[in-house]
């Protein structure tokens, strides 16, 4: 079983939903990545999503490009966000590891070299922004061969053909992003969110985490009754932009811990 | 060649491993409402009907080819032949592609547009539409591009449309596309998205390139009345490829006549300081396509440079990446210095003068003609006129205004 299907299997035991933080690989430097992992961790995380740092993050909002940005500037690259799981490993061998990113990086380096070194380092999902279905047929088989699951989105505008076309080759968990916009925009509905996830869970059994728009643990909550997973990226970035090298950790642990909380409000 | 006639896209958008829709799965509502509204529009003889009469009325098409004697003349070679897009409205081929995508916007209901543009060309053009159509239109310009085409910015502005300076990456037109289509999946229901080349997720660069492909469809039967037949060869600046596609598809079938692309070598290919993709790229995925890219080993796109703002982009569309792959079309560098001796003997000699983005065609054209005999004939897309590169040739010959 893999670790976010387990991780999946005991939360729904325990009755809780999971809170799934997002934080750039590199932002603000790669000595506080694995640091902030685990304060993610300490914090309440289930799942961590790592950004892998883009120069052209097309579906990024100002936020998370000012991360890759940032991340970049300091020479992060996808061997080094690797590297950087293998280290991670070293202490946490439970907490599922997601890479987010975009497709380029990823073809660079070869998509059968990348499932097999990500794999190797104890990456358990990838979501690739810019890989839809249709075109993730290989990458899907790649993840899948190395016992990775390939992680898709489905967004408010997706068909019902659309959701069972990712329903078919996705594993792990799928996310649904809450609203027609980049990462970081500000409006979100969360009765629009709850009304489709009935449509979405009609052709997929995978979890479903929500995310794009979530800034704190009243949204949290709110999101939680309805979904199985919470994910929240702009905010925790804003947070490591506002603290320095010494207080990021510290800061991001007390926000994520808040929104915790508000995630576990929610019974089952 | 092989005889089988050319058919690219396929149904989901690809040119053999090319093309495709490498996009966030927010954007698939907007995109299927695009090709579905093309196709509608494709089958309707009214849309046809209106395009050609906004071509011709408000375009002034059909541009005329023009036999540029004696630059051929005095390089005592081949004969080249202009196509004048540069005598278009607006003064470049990006008005044909603009006029397209603004009626299908119309057709959708959509009462906002918004563009990128490097060079500024693509965005007056757009701008020229909008305000002909009377819609609400904002244009994504790299913040150093808003420097060198100030000329471009004004009149933008002068025709109602709002600019965007971009800030992020490399403050370029790879960076005023991704914050377009930033603009795009935020604002769906109310807005169009004008892609300005043949570029971006499928369907665009197969609608921007039947929007274009007036330029060929023209020149097949405008070359028999000038010279008696067609060209040996058709030439063409290949930034994001709109120019090119346009004059080479309608010719993608005619046998013995060879395609040539004109890449940006800027400083020259060894010197890393250059935007030619096809030449000096490898594939990969950027901007909803998988093409030729110019990139780090690690897959991140690094930055491009060429004298012409519009031939400054890190890709290619990706039907050139496969007309190169199969042999039917081939792409040559062209450095800024051997535009800028084009662009002057252009001045010169015909009076004529060019866009520094099509000197680049203007500048293979003057190395091929010499070496071949006085009986060959080359066609050269003259994609668009100087006036907006004034001071950037200036400058480059140390002069102020
Ligand atoms: C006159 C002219 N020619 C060519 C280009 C390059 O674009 P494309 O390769 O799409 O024709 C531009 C772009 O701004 C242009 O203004």
């Amino acid at each position: 079983m893999s670790r976010i299907q387990k991780a999946f299997e005991r939360l729904n035991g325990e009755g809780r939903k999971a809170l799934i933080p997002f934080i750039t690989a590199g932002d603000p430097s790669a000595d506080l990545t694995v640091p902030l992992m685990h304060a993610l961790v300490e914090a309440g995380a289930d799942v961590i999503e790592l950004g892998v740092p883009f120069s052209d993050p097309m579906a990024d909002g100002p936020t998370i490009q000012r991360a890759s940005e940032r991340a970049l500037a300091r020479g992060m690259t996808l061997r080094k966000v690797l590297q950087l799981v293998t280290t991670f490993r070293t202490v946490d061998d439970k907490t599922p590891v997601v890479l987010m990113g975009y497709a380029n990086p990823i073809e660079a380096m070869g998509l059968q070299r990348f499932a097999e070194k990500a794999a190797q380092s104890g990456v358990d999902g990838v979501l690739v922004v810019d890989y839809p279905p249709e075109e993730a047929e290989s990458f899907g088989t790649a993840m899948k061969a190395q016992g990775m699951d390939p992680i898709f989105l489905i967004a408010p505008t997706s068909s019902a053909e659309r959701i069972a076309q990712v329903a078919q080759i996705a594993s792990g968990y799928v996310y649904y992003v809450s609203l027609a916009g980049v990462t970081g925009s500000g409006a979100l509905n969360v009765n629009a969110v709850a009304e489709r996830l009935p449509a979405i869970r009609q052709k997929t059994g995978l979890p479903v985490g929500v995310g794009f728009g979530i800034r704190d643990a009243a949204t949290a909550k709110r999101i939680a009754v309805f979904a199985d997973a919470v994910v929240v990226g702009s905010r925790i970035i804003e947070e490591i932009e506002k603290s320095t090298a010494e207080t990021a950790c510290a800061n991001v642990k007390a926000l994520v811990a808040d929104i915790r909380r508000g995630v576990d409000e929610v019974k089952k | 060649m092989s005889t089988t006639p050319y058919t690219f896209p396929d149904a989901k958008g690809h040119f053999g491993p090319y093309g495709g829709v490498f996009v966030a799965e927010t954007l698939f509502g907007a995109l299927d409402e695009l090709k579905a509204a093309y196709a509608a529009a494709q089958a309707d003889p009214a849309f046809h009907a209106e395009y050609e009469y906004e071509l011709k009325h408000f375009v002034g098409r059909p541009s005329p080819i023009y036999h540029a004697k004696r630059w051929s003349d005095l390089l005592g070679g081949a004969q080249i032949y202009l196509k004048r897009e540069d005598l278009n409205h607006t003064g470049a081929h990006k008005v044909n592609n603009c006029i397209g995508q603004a009626m299908l916007a119309k057709r959708m209901g959509k009462p906002r547009v918004i563009a990128e543009t490097g060079a500024g060309q693509h965005g007056v053009a757009t701008a020229t539409v909008a305000a002909r159509y009377g819609m609400e239109c904002v244009v994504y310009m790299g913040s150093e591009d808003v420097k060198r085409q100030a000329a471009n910015v004004y009149r933008m502005k002068l025709l109602g449309a709002k600019v965007v300076p971009v800030e992020s990456g490399s403050k370029t037109l790879k960076d005023a596309l991704n914050e377009a289509m930033r603009d795009w999946v935020t604002n769906i229901h109310n807005t169009f998205y004008i892609i300005g080349t043949v570029a971006g997720p499928h369907p665009y660069p197969m609608l921007v390139r039947d929007f274009q492909k007036i330029i060929g469809e023209e020149c097949l039967t405008q070359m028999p009345e000038m010279a008696g037949r067609q060209p040996d060869a058709v030439i063409a600046a290949v930034g994001g490829g709109s120019n090119a596609m346009g004059i080479f598809y309608p010719y993608i079938n005619v046998e013995g006549v060879r395609l040539i692309g004109v890449e940006a070598a800027g400083s020259g290919i060894e010197t890393g300081k250059h935007a030619a993709s096809l030449t000096a790229g490898v594939p990969g995925v950027l901007h909803g396509n998988r093409t030729y890219l110019l990139q780090d080993k690690d897959g991140q796109i690094i930055e491009t440079h060429s004298v012409s703002a519009g031939l400054d982009y890190p890709g290619v569309g990706p039907e050139h990446a496969w007309l190169k792959d199969i042999g039917r079309a081939e792409y040559q560098p062209i450095t800024d210095a051997e535009a800028l001796e084009a662009f002057h003997n252009l001045c010169r000699l015909e009076g004529i003068i060019p866009a520094l983005e099509s000197s680049h065609a203007l500048a293979y054209a003057a190395k091929l003609a010499p070496t071949l005999g006085k009986d060959k004939i080359l066609l050269v897309n003259l994609s668009g006129r100087g006036d907006k590169d004034m001071h950037t040739v200036a400058e480059k010959s140390g002069i102020q205004f």
